[in-house]
């Protein structure tokens, strides 16, 4: 077997002494090489020439990131520019757990920064779950503290926190907002798009491990949010809160709210609610405590919807003050319902059915008149459609149409039954009064003095219906605790049972709505304590004083002059009030 | 004064092939350039190769001014320590990463294929040279046996890229030498046919390699991730390139082993196809100009040994620019010249002052 080729011997090599070589396999080789380098150029072609893009758009998409940069959400603030709602420059981390590599020494450490107990940190940090917040929303120093550890798999991340300075105070108007600080609830919510301001973008380069090493440039420039000035004062609104809190506590009450509504632009200064929540810390917070009920909850108003039936009698000409109504006998019977007064009383005025709150009264001067008559008075102070004061979720109330009213219906509604309202809306219809007969819009947002109301009743009508409410309010009246010294006050009371299910029950609603100094009204203020359950459950007893506290304390810190001699609160002997039945 | 200077320079260059060094310098130079950027332009590298350079030099220029007849003589001694290092490394061997591929000497240790790489195709080239003009199929045969003991030995470290690589330099000698197409073509239908059985024999993480390469897709973060961002680095340099230092995938980590075995993408992602081809047309000049002296060679053993350690230049060279662009599986093999390392500088120079001292002694024999 021949196994070595051999070249083939010249002339010249034979000659050589050397033995001959074999003949090289060169040109196999050469060509063999050349194939071989041609296809590292071919590949080196394709990779960098041909199917360059989708490498480079690879290669760039390691490297090259778009990072939010979030916006600066704009301030809430009160009508003199105190700040209510902020948000403040705060960092999270965060880790995927199992990637964490921490010494115990380190994870020690940063439970110490974090000032978390170490089991807590370890909890966080276990294995099972794919991702996991370390700390959220820590002050930037107590996070660059926390990184410098430099424990791997740990990063940390910009955000904006809000904060609430109003606390539990403020809290159902403004909401909150939740995560990347976007509105979530309340005015928070409604006006996002002003407050947020648009995020911007940057480009970055990152590295393997991700940390942005180099920003290349700005793609979009973070657009701040923008301040958001409401109506509310401040002062009105802690002074609001402090006292329905403190009557909610002495009648030891379910709920509550109270609605200060500036009587020339319909501003509303102040608004209050019980239960609340600190916006600030609302981790465990049932959802019921979260509810605005001034605006979102519906409730029977009972006699505070009586001037309205008066108003609409008086406006169409077929009453005036001083016609006399018979109310005889303390009860009246409608097909198969009887109605009743508190007490009887005899024949009254109609001034004086405002100022007992006669039941009677009032349903005799409802069923004179036809019911789209009533409809439209109670349609137009804005009962039965939402207030529309830009608060998301407001509710319209129950007001049926004219035409499905019966008459015991038309009787009940006279004096506030078979119908519904929120405290805003009844707050706001008061205006009408407050007015020369001008309904004023609601609004949460600050406006720029007094508005033109919509005319809804003759000036005189209205200044009659005022004068009743003055009545109202002094000996005599059902509501003489609702007297202001050195101001004088109209108002009035309600005090309706609860209606639950299909029937009324024996737990109340009470509640007061009014306005002062009567003279130039200012301020309108109304107030609903729901369930009073310490004895007392009219609402010229637990309304009003609330009502008097509120209103008095405002007017004076706005400075508004007294219409009134400071001794002008003249209380009836004790046990001599005045009380009425719805 | 000039004339002794003038004398110097002539014994200093007289054995040097001027065009073989240019183009290995050219090489090496463009090796520390990317280097300097592989390292972020740390200095710290580049310092250690520049030594490593100049014991290579040196080491060559030696080599250069011995005649190949002297070199064939240390073949055998050189290849019998060689293979019981190896065996040493068997049992003695300090494992690393899971390797057992180096031998703890007290002073230093080494990894004894290195070694390998030079020594096998010396003995062989010298048994060949021995037994001229009456070689047959035995000689073949124990040829083979001279292969594949280090193979063997090497392969089971495990390293079965190296071992692959030695046994290609002897194969080269045994083509060299005249080994009949016959045979050639029988061993390579052979290892066609043993290809399926030979897959169960190889090692998990071996076989993850050869299914990575054929679809690199396969697990981009896992055994994939070194030949797809190796592929994204490149490809990403464009037909200019980024420029020198801008190479993104290098500086921002995503490139691994950079400075060593993946030293050709950073080279490709910052200067591009221009620098690829430019990179291929060097080492071409170098393996031409191999394959010339080779050609000229005067004796048996000079033209195998000249013709093998050509043909490795080549293998090496294609091997590593071909894994780093994804047309090869992934082994470890360093790209001649201008990868971060010095005892594979040293041995490439070694091999160059081989090459040398063949072209330099031709004329001896004949004259």
């Amino acid at each position: 077997m021949r196994t070595l080729t051999l070249g083939s011997p010249t002339a010249r090599r034979a000659a050589k002494p050397v033995p001959a070589l074999p003949r090289l396999r060169a040109p196999f080789v050469y060509a063999f090489f050349l194939l071989l380098f041609v296809g590292l150029a071919g590949r080196s072609l394709y990779l960098q020439g041909i199917d360059n893009e989708f490498l480079q758009e690879q290669g760039s998409s390691r490297y090259s990131r778009e990072i939010e940069v979030p916006a600066h959400r704009g301030r809430i603030v009160d009508r003199d520019g105190e700040a209510l709602a902020v948000s403040t420059p705060v960092k999270s981390l965060w880790a995927f757990p199992g990637k964490v590599e921490a010494s115990p020494a380190q994870l020690a450490q940063l439970a110490k920064i974090l000032e978390l107990p170490p089991q807590a940190l370890a909890k966080k940090l276990a294995p099972d779950s794919d991702f996991a917040f370390i700390a959220r929303q820590v002050p930037p120093e107590v996070a660059d503290q926390a990184m410098r550890l430099r424990i791997k798999g740990v990063y940390d991340q910009n955000e904006y926190r809000r904060f609430y300075p109003g606390g539990e105070t403020m809290s159902h108007i403004l909401g909150f907002t939740g995560d990347h600080d976007a509105g979530q609830e309340g005015l928070e919510l409604a006006q996002q798009e002003w407050l947020g301001g648009k995020a911007g973008s940057r480009r970055v380069i990152i590295n393997r491990r991700g940390d942005a090493v180099e920003d290349v440039a700005a793609i979009r420039a973070p657009q701040a949010g923008r301040d958001l000035a409401l109506a509310i004062d401040s002062r009105l609104q802690y002074l609001a809160f402090r006292e329905l809190k403190a009557a909610i506590d002495a009648n030891k009450a379910k709920a509550g709210g109270l609605v200060i509504l500036d009587a020339q632009s319909g501003e509303v200064l102040a608004l209050a609610n019980w239960p609340t929540y600190n916006p600030n810390a609302r981790n465990k917070v049932a959802r019921e405590k979260m509810r605005n009920r001034a605006l979102t909850d519906v409730f029977e108003p009972g006699s505070t919807m009586k001037p309205f039936t008066i108003a609409a009698a008086l406006d169409a000409g077929r009453i005036r003050p001083e016609t006399m109504i018979e109310t005889s006998g303390g009860a009246m019977t409608i097909g198969s319902h009887t109605i009743h007064d508190a007490h009887a009383n005899g024949t009254l005025s109609v001034e004086q059915v405002i100022q007992k709150s006669s039941n009677i009264g009032a349903a005799r001067i409802a069923l004179a008149l036809p019911s789209e008559l009533m409809w439209e008075m109670f349609s137009d102070a804005g009962f039965g459609t939402p207030p529309r004061t830009g608060f998301p979720g407001e509710v319209s109330g129950r007001l049926r149409p004219a035409k499905s009213w019966k008459p015991i219906e038309q009787a009940t509604m006279a004096y506030g039954h078979g119908l519904s309202v929120n405290l805003v809306q009844l707050a706001r219809a008061y205006t009408v009064f407050a007015s020369d007969g001008e309904l004023k819009p609601a609004t949460l947002l600050k406006g720029n003095g007094p508005v033109a109301g919509k005319p809804v009743l003759k000036p005189e009508t209205a200044r009659a219906v005022r004068r009743m409410l003055e009545m109202a309010v002094q000996p005599g009246g059902t509501a003489p605790k609702a007297q202001i010294p050195g101001y004088r006050v109209a108002g009035k009371t309600g005090t309706a049972h609860k209606l639950e299910g299909r029937g009324y029950t024996n737990r109340y609603i009470s509640s007061f709505v009014g306005f002062a100094p009567a003279s130039k009204p200012r301020l309108v203020v109304a107030v609903m304590i729901d369930e009073p359950s310490a004895g007392q459950h009219y609402g010229g007893a637990v309304a009003a004083p609330v009502f008097s506290a509120v209103t008095g304390a405002a007017l004076r810190m706005l400075g508004v002059p007294t219409d009134a001699p400071v001794n002008n609160v003249l209380l009836p002997p004790e046990g001599s009030e005045v009380r009425e039945e719805t | 004064m000039t004339a002794f200077l003038a004398r110097l320079w002539e014994a200093l260059t007289r054995r040097i092939d001027t065009f073989l060094l240019t183009v290995a310098m050219a090489i090496v130079g463009v090796g520390l350039i990317t280097l300097y950027s592989a390292t972020d332009q740390s200095f710290a590298r580049i310092d250690n190769q520049l030594v490593s350079l100049g014991v290579a030099l040196v080491l060559m220029w030696l080599i250069a001014n011995v005649p190949p007849q002297t070199i064939a003589r240390v073949a055998l001694p050189l290849y019998v320590l060689g293979v019981v290092l190896l065996v040493g490394v068997a049992l003695f061997g300090v494992t690393v990463n899971g390797s057992k591929r180096w031998l703890n000497l007290g002073l230093a240790r080494i990894q004894p294929s290195e070694l390998m790489k030079i020594a096998l195709p010396l003995m062989l080239a010298w048994y060949f040279q021995k037994f001229e003009g009456r070689l047959g199929w035995k000689d073949f045969l124990l040829a083979a046996v001279l292969i594949v003991v280090p193979v063997y030995l090497i392969k089971r470290q495990p390293d079965l890229g190296t071992s692959l690589l030695i046994g290609a330099s002897g194969f080269y000698v045994l083509y060299l030498a005249g080994l009949s197409w016959k045979v050639i073509v029988g061993l390579a239908a052979l290892a066609g046919a043993a290809a399926p059985m030979v897959w169960p024999l190889l090692r998990t993480y071996q076989q993850e390699r050869i299914l990575t390469f054929l679809d690199p897709t396969r697990d981009p973060l896992g055994t994939g991730y070194h030949s797809t961002q190796a592929s994204i680095a490149i490809g990403s340099g464009g037909v200019t390139g980024k420029g020198w230092l801008n190479g993104t995938q290098t500086h921002l980590d995503f490139l691994p082993e950079r400075h060593t075995d993946f030293i050709f993408a950073v080279f490709g992602e910052e200067f591009g196809l221009v620098g690829n081809v430019t990179l291929l047309v060097l080492y071409l000049l170098l393996v031409g100009r191999g394959l010339v002296i080779t050609a000229n060679a005067s004796t048996l053993f000079a033209r195998l040994i000249a013709g093998a350690i050509t043909l490795m230049f080549f293998t090496y060279a294609f091997v590593n620019m071909g894994m780093v662009s994804g047309v090869l599986p992934i082994v470890g093999v360093p790209l001649p010249m201008m990868s971060y390392g010095g005892t594979a500088l040293v041995s490439l120079f070694v091999g160059l002052g081989i090459l040398m001292s063949v072209q330099a002694h031709r004329k001896l024999v004949t004259s």
